[in-house]
């Protein structure tokens, strides 16, 4: 056998090797989601939960894993998923700048969760109504983001994990048409990551 | 931001191998090596969870992403080992501005969860 065709051989071995797997995986929310995978051969798409695919040089095989498989193949993996973000929202007695005694529950359950969540990020999104400019509303949730901030910083929240958003009137609890009063979406969301 | 860190872990950026120790920040061109004993979570600013398992080489290659308007975009390629996916606000809102490639694919995701394995001699 000469070498060419050895060394020949010794890829076909190695290509038939390599292989790469993708296995869906139920969603945490229950949502139903899907991945589309493309290749040169062409589109596989996976859209239930634990439908998988394995490709190797020639081919594609699509079958159907289990929550076994996925536990001895990607349990390490899995493992290190990072804690799910959390949203927290509060919102002020009307007319002013005092929460809610609700939401003053829910501000000290939120220090706690940004104290003990490893290296926490946390994004203090205001929001508007629709009442008035797309402008003035992009500047008054941000005051209501800021107001926030305040609260958080004097609780002993680490300023450096703060970023603070107004997200104006784009992104409303309550969908509604222009100009609706829906105290509902005058609010500010903090998201702990 | 790295969240979780578990044996050899590192970031290369510039040429540079800096420590991924949890807090460190993950930058667009960063590669997340892991070793033998490696594993590694990133939750990016869209709400993307990442998590990387033993011998992987992970590449940010794109990631932009806007708190105000939600619109971004990001590709994530897996040179080799695994990678695990909680996709984020980006795919949920633009998902065809998001993608995870490997050596020989590339991957759309319609807001979910999944799994990508590259076995073999992969690397650079």
């Amino acid at each position: 056998m000469n070498k060419a065709l050895l060394f020949g051989m010794a890829s076909l071995f190695l290509g038939a090797c390599a292989s790469e797997r993708v296995v869906l995986l139920p969603s945490a929310d229950g949502a139903p989601g899907a991945v589309v995978i493309r290749d040169k051969a062409g589109e596989i798409r996976l859209d239930q939960p634990y439908a998988a695919v394995k490709r190797t040089l020639d081919s594609n095989r699509v079958y159907q894993s289990s929550p076994q498989e996925v536990s001895e193949r990607y349990g390490p993996t899995l493992a290190v998923l990072p804690q799910r973000p959390n949203a927290y929202i509060l919102y002020f007695e009307t007319g002013g700048n005092v929460l809610t005694a609700e939401s003053t529950v829910a501000l000290k359950a939120l220090r706690t969760e940004i104290a003990e969540r490893p290296a926490s990020e946390v994004l203090v999104i205001g929001h508007t109504d629709r009442v008035g400019s797309v402008d003035g509303n992009d500047k008054l949730s941000l005051k209501r983001a800021e107001l926030i901030r305040g609260v958080l910083i004097e609780s002993g929240v680490d300023a450096g994990k703060l970023e603070t958003i107004g997200r104006g009137e784009r992104d409303p609890l309550v969908p509604t048409a222009d100009e609706v009063d829906e105290p509902r979406n005058r609010r500010v969301e903090i998201n702990v990551r | 931001m790295i969240k979780v860190s578990k044996g050899a872990v590192s970031i290369e950026r510039d040429g540079k191998k800096l420590a991924a120790d949890v807090g460190a920040p993950v930058q667009v061109a960063d590669r997340v090596r892991t070793g033998a004993d490696g594993a590694v979570g990133v939750t990016l600013r869209d709400n993307t969870l990442l998590s990387a398992g033993p011998n992987s080489l992970i590449v940010i290659d794109k990631f932009a992403y806007d708190s105000v308007t939600q619109d971004g975009k990001m590709s994530v390629g897996v040179r080799k080992g695994t990678l695990a996916v909680a996709s984020g606000r980006i795919a949920k809102r633009t998902p065809e501005s998001v993608d995870f490639h490997t050596p020989t694919s590339i991957l759309g995701v319609r807001g979910t969860e999944f799994v990508i394995e590259v076995e073999g001699e992969g690397d650079e």
